[in-house]
């Protein structure tokens, strides 16, 4: 068995090259998460408004309509907690 | 502020903005509009709170976020499946590799401390300067920075680093795996 393949000169010398190219490499894996971020971001982003939120803020004429309507929510979300418990 | 017909306007534009990041905070279609829902309430019922000309993104953002935070700690035990429910909030499907990078990205996304994963969200994605997102989260400057900096050395380890081999190695890279090559 010949284990100077192993750690012959041309070898190191490649991974030594690699090893300084992480610097590089790092820069574009930065750019792809960066890019992968935004488009899952901007894939929603694009849907707008949905009606429900459009409604919602249309109807809603003054501050007390909208605590008005979180109380009921909170009663609604504490009845369905009092269900499951 | 009372509630004029422009700060209305300004809210609704906020709308998608707050949906996305409510997806990528919780994986959840369906939960991330609950919380946008919530959030709108809040904000209108508090309006008299908001300064006018400060920055309204910002606000309903801190809402949203606080929101998320006592919500997640409360359900945190719930097993769900966020691939499959944030899937469905796409309208279109992207295609079959890209839906596979896709997925692995948002998993990847899952796994990080949520300090970290909201950090990156706030300035990598919806465009916050490192100061609005130290606002929204209620943390210094540099806490941000580290938090955002921690988030992608982390992903790139996720992503890119553990299964590096299955990204197609350039030819330097196959000359050093495959040693002499005869």
């Amino acid at each position: 068995m010949k284990h100077r393949d192993l750690t012959s000169r041309g070898n190191v010398d490649q991974i030594m090259k690699e090893t300084k190219k992480q610097g590089g490499l790092n820069a574009e894996i930065q750019s792809r998460i960066g890019h992968q971020l935004r488009a899952m971001y901007d894939d929603v982003v694009r849907q707008g408004v949905p009606d429900r939120f459009a409604e919602l803020i249309r109807k809603l004429d003054d501050p007390a309509e909208a605590a008005k309507h979180l109380a009921e929510t909170d009663e609604q979300q504490a009845a369905k907690n009092d269900g499951r418990d | 502020m009372p509630l004029t017909d422009q700060l209305r306007d300004d809210i609704l534009a906020s709308v998608p903005s707050l949906r996305a990041f409510a997806i990528s905070l919780s994986g959840n279609g369906d939960r991330a509009d609950d919380l946008v829902q919530e959030t709108l309430l809040r904000a209108i019922a508090n309006i008299d709170s908001f300064q006018p000309g400060s920055n309204l993104p910002a606000w309903l953002f801190t809402i949203l976020r606080n929101l998320f935070r006592s919500d997640y700690r409360k359900r945190r035990r719930e097993v769900e499946d966020a691939e499959g429910n944030y899937a469905k909030t796409l309208k279109t499907q992207p295609a079959q590799n890209a839906h596979l990078e896709f997925e692995e990205f948002r998993a990847a996304l899952d796994k990080l401390p949520q300090d970290q994963r909201e950090a990156l969200i706030l300035v990598g994605a919806s465009g916050f300067s490192y100061e609005d997102a130290a606002a929204i989260c209620g943390c210094a400057v540099g806490t941000i920075k580290s938090r955002v900096n921690r988030a992608r050395s982390k992903l790139s380890a996720l992503l890119y680093v553990e299964g590096a081999e299955d990204f197609g190695p350039d030819d330097t890279v196959r000359a050093v795996i495959g040693g002499n090559g005869g």
